[in-house]
């Protein structure tokens, strides 16, 4: 069944340097009880597309301007919809957790708050509940901490406690912007472990946005994988990543060095990432790729299914049958 | 390879306010570069026959007073034209020298930090725990009144403000990952501080400087009145709406009229530092 | 191992910070940041330093470099002793030993043309490159590290992430230095030019003879460059081996923790692995525990780990690591 639905979706920011169209055109599926990453590296609009999805795009700069997200049925741009659903049915742990929290509040209280404000619960009640929570994201001594302040915690015991507020009100989609990408190796290793748990737990969908292509990949089902603003290849991750059919994943794929295996010299992707005010007609990853000819150019490619791969695998590629060809 | 830069075409912050600062500065400037050539002005000449004469008066000689004229018979718009350059003369001088001092502290505070920057912050902290114009008013009457002795009681009154903006952004630069490679390179402590912390306060130095010397010229006039600042003989604004002050009742122009200019040049500047400030350097808006 | 004499030899290198109470700025106790770190880079060689943060990684760098001041130890280059040595002699030693730094958007000063930035090492040290060939030279070194030579005039805020810590490289190589420490060089990059940048110190090693320590907390960035590889953890070397024989046969828990948390790309390519999750975080170097730094967080600890800080010792002829039971986990790690 699906949850979570954007079709079409554009958002555009107003920078110095003119107006750039941040995402343009995305659109997706996130079934319930599905984990789905959606990665991409700077500027290719994946952060953009959870604010749209929270309804907490930055205003005035950045508006919501065209497509549809609707979940569960409801429509998330309607006036109003996603701040009601914001923390009780959709939730989200951001990068930096010291940041997030506020840093005049003990931890507990701002656990707490989260049931006060949405169950009405008593002070007592929600101290209770917010140990419980804490428990259940793993920190240790809890009951000793509930009454200290953020920066009293490590980074990973912060991103901890994010993870407890925003599990607090039992949310059906959890969205998750590079949860780990401020921690060290060993913490994320942690992090990652508990958030898969809780998802396997709690039957929730996970969003989980990420640059970092190994990290998702003993975790999320299916990927989504952006550029430049637009979904350039989507399907259930191991399709992907074997049979990468967008030259643009096949080019990240060669490009991260790997801790096993043969030392080979790295293939990068040329040039340089996509500069969002001046990007190239037809399709975006053209000035970067060794496919590229005059269709390219003109033609802006949509996502469609790849020659003998599943339906669900999608790319959006001129020239598809060159890059599988070539990799495998 | 390179990402073309787009034009940057849009409107900007407080471009309105920087243009009319800059156009009614402008106009002072002017007035008070080549006023003094169209308007001669002569301190030892009296005239008692054109004495306190209203606005839009024909003088005995023919001419004509805008601005009317004072209790000996000057031309009061002359005199105000030879007030401008001073005024003007002053500030400038002024934050030269308080510039100078202050961010010579500043940046020798910020940047080597440790006991001297907590020495050189206490004397700043005590000369802004003691009222600047007192201070002013007591090296004045120390050393007398003359336009040199204005200009040196100014910059003492005002060189903190300077110092601290230049302190912060040393303390933010030294430690920056560029001053760093520089060090790598085997550049010295010279170099360091003139090629990589120096740079990065000029801009909020300017903004500050915009900021002050409205403050200073007010401060000079405050001086002047109260007969501390320029000597009598020098027909600063402070001077004059001084001397005007007995004769409110009959002859308001006198003190009026250099007042409201003197206001109107004040408040284009504080418009003017503003706008630049909040353009340049957001961070400053407390000072 | 050859028997010529290191490019960089430390010994027992030991940085600290001084610990400042709040309040009334005394100083009221040392942060141990480094604590007695020993290793060699022979010329043209490279030495990947790993560990997390608060490993004290980046201060060995920095204290290597000048930018910080050793407690105590000693740091031989190329046969100068560089903690005692007298300034004047430090600037002739500098121009073989740079610096390439993490951020590419922070370490370009932004008010300075790229032409100022490369050309700033010869106005300090004229004799490198005569002032009337520096437009050239620099047109050249921007072709090495793959930028356009035609763009010497503008200024970093016009590159990509990329392309400024290409000109970070070149600005590196412009006194044509023996060592390069890079500290997380292509940490803050996006992937797919993180691969064109650690290319392209490939190349430069290959070409120029150059030598790095590469410092990162990326095990498979450390890994894909380095000949040798050194791990840190609360400002000791745990465990140190050639590239090769760290990454198929760690010796000290922590090496195999961090090993088994990479995230790898393609699971199913391998047989099945056990992860190792060590939980906690990475004590403070202000406290550290007492005898093995590591004990909080590992699954061997015992009462000797307590008591006894592990020599960094070859046991068992196999590669140095720092931990007692060292022989018991190369066992189990076979």
């Amino acid at each position: 069944m699906v949850l979570l639905s954007v079709r079409d979706l554009r958002v555009e920011f107003a920078t110095s340097g003119g107006v750039v169209t941040a995402v343009d055109g995305a659109s997706f599926d996130v079934g319930s009880g599905e984990t789905v990453a959606l990665l991409g590296e700077s500027g290719s609009g994946k952060s953009v597309t959870a604010q749209a999805v929270m309804g907490i795009v930055p205003k005035p700069a950045g508006r919501v301007c065209g497509g549809s997200i609707s979940y569960d049925g409801r429509d998330l741009l309607a006036p109003g919809v996603a701040k009601g659903l914001r923390g009780r049915e959709i939730a989200m742990v951001f990068q930096d957790p010291l940041s997030s929290l506020n840093p005049v509040f003990r931890v507990g209280a701002q656990i707490g708050e989260m049931f006060r404000r949405h169950r009405g619960a008593s002070r007592r009640e929600a101290r209770a509940a917010a140990l419980d929570l804490m428990k259940r994201v793993g920190i240790p001594a809890a009951s000793k901490r509930l009454d200290d302040y953020p920066h009293q915690f490590s980074g990973g015991m912060r991103q901890r406690v994010m993870i407890a507020m925003a599990l607090a009100l039992s949310p059906r989609l959890l969205i998750a912007d590079e949860p780990t990408t401020a921690l060290d190796v060993t913490v994320q290793a942690q992090i990652m472990d508990l958030l898969t748990r809780l998802q396997a737990e709690e039957g929730m969908s996970l969003v989980l946005i990420t640059h970092d292509l190994g990290v998702v990949a003993g975790v999320a089902d299916r990927v989504i994988l952006m550029y430049a603003g637009r979904v350039v290849e989507t399907g259930s991750l191991r399709e992907v990543y074997e049979h990468s059919g967008h030259p643009y994943t096949s080019g990240l794929m060669a490009s991260v060095p790997a801790v096993d295996g043969p030392r080979d010299r790295l293939v990068p992707i040329q040039g340089s990432p996509p500069d969002l005010l001046s990007l190239p007609s037809g399709c975006s990853f053209r000035p970067r790729c060794q496919y590229a000819d005059e269709q390219c150019a003109e033609v802006e490619p949509v996502l469609r299914q790849l020659p003998d791969r599943p339906s669900t695998h999608q790319a959006a590629c001129h020239h598809p049958e060159g890059v599988l060809t070539d990799v495998h | 390879m390179v990402a073309p830069v787009a034009a940057r075409r849009r409107t900007r912050a407080g471009s309105a306010r920087i243009r009319f600062g800059f156009a009614v500065i402008a106009v002072y400037v002017v007035a008070a570069a080549i006023g003094p050539w169209l308007f001669r002005y002569n301190p030892v000449d009296t005239r008692t026959a054109d004495r306190l004469k209203p606005p839009f008066t024909r003088l005995s000689d023919g001419s004509f007073a805008i601005f009317g004229t004072d209790q000996v018979g000057q031309d009061l718009l002359a005199q105000m034209l030879q007030g401008a350059r001073i005024s003007i003369a002053v500030g400038l001088a002024t934050l030269l020298l308080a510039g100078t001092i202050g961010v010579t502290i500043g940046l020798a505070a910020g940047y080597f930090g440790g006991w001297l920057d907590g020495v050189l912050m206490r004397l700043a902290d005590i000369q802004l725990a003691f009222p600047s114009i007192l201070l002013a008013i007591f090296i004045a009457a120390l050393l007398g009144p003359s336009v040199v002795n204005v200009v040196i009681v100014l910059a003492v009154a005002n060189w903190v403000t300077f110092a601290r903006v230049a302190r912060g952004q040393a303390l933010a630069t030294r430690r920056r990952e560029f001053v760093d490679a520089s060090r790598t390179l085997g550049a010295g402590t010279w170099r360091l501080v003139t090629r990589c912390v120096l740079p990065a306060c000029v801009a909020p130095v300017l903004v500050v400087a915009t900021v002050e010397i409205g403050h200073v010229i007010l401060a000079e006039a405050s001086l002047s009145f109260l007969g501390l600042g320029t000597p009598a003989s020098t027909p600063s604004w402070g001077v004059t709406i001084a001397n005007g002050r007995n004769y409110l009742a009959d002859a308001w122009w006198i003190s009026t009229i250099p007042g409201i200019a003197l206001a109107f040049l004040v408040i284009s500047l504080g418009v003017l530092g503003d706008a630049l400030r909040d353009r340049y350097d957001p961070r400053l808006r407390s000072l | 191992m050859s028997t010529e004499s290191p490019l960089l030899s430390v010994r027992d290198l030991q940085t600290s910070f001084p610990m400042r109470s709040p309040v009334l700025r005394r100083t009221v106790g040392q942060i141990q940041a480094v604590a007695g770190v020993s290793f060699d880079i022979p010329a043209g060689g490279t030495l990947g330093l790993v560990g997390e943060s608060g490993s004290g990684k980046s201060t060995v760098a920095r204290t290597i470099i000048g930018l910080e001041k050793a407690r105590s130890g000693s740091i031989v280059f190329d046969g100068d002793e560089l903690t005692s040595l007298p300034k004047a002699s430090m600037r002739r030693v500098r121009r073989q030993l740079q610096m390439i730094f993490q951020d590419p958007y922070a370490s370009l000063n932004p008010r300075a043309t790229v032409e100022q930035i490369i050309a700033e090492a010869w106005q300090i040290h004229p004799d490198v490159v005569p002032r009337n060939q520096h437009r050239a030279e620099v047109r050249d070194l921007l072709e090495r590290v793959g930028l356009n030579p035609d763009h010497a005039e503008r200024y970093p805020h016009q590159f990509s992430g990329g392309q400024r810590q290409r000109i970070g490289i070149a600005r590196a190589l412009a006194l044509r230095p023996k060592l390069v420490i890079c500290d997380e060089a292509v940490s803050a990059l996006d992937v797919s030019v993180q691969a064109q940048v650690l290319n392209l110190l490939d190349d430069l090693r290959c070409d120029l003879g150059l030598a790095y320590l590469f410092i990162a907390h990326d095990l498979s960035v450390v890994r894909h460059i380095s000949d040798r590889v050194a791990v840190m953890y609360l400002g000791r070397i745990v465990e140190t081996a050639s590239q090769d024989e760290l990454f198929t046969r760690p010796l000290h828990p922590y090496t195999q923790a961090l090993l088994s948390a990479v995230p790898d790309p393609k699971p199913w390519d391998k047989p099945a692995r056990e992860q190792i999750i060590i939980g906690g975080d990475v004590p403070s170097p202000a406290d550290p525990p007492s005898g093995c730094g590591f004990r909080t967080r590992c699954w061997k600890a015992e009462e000797t780990c307590a008591h006894d800080v592990p020599e960094l010792t070859t046991r068992l002829e196999l590669h140095p690591a720092a931990c007692h039971f060292a022989t018991e986990l190369a066992g189990a790690a076979r």
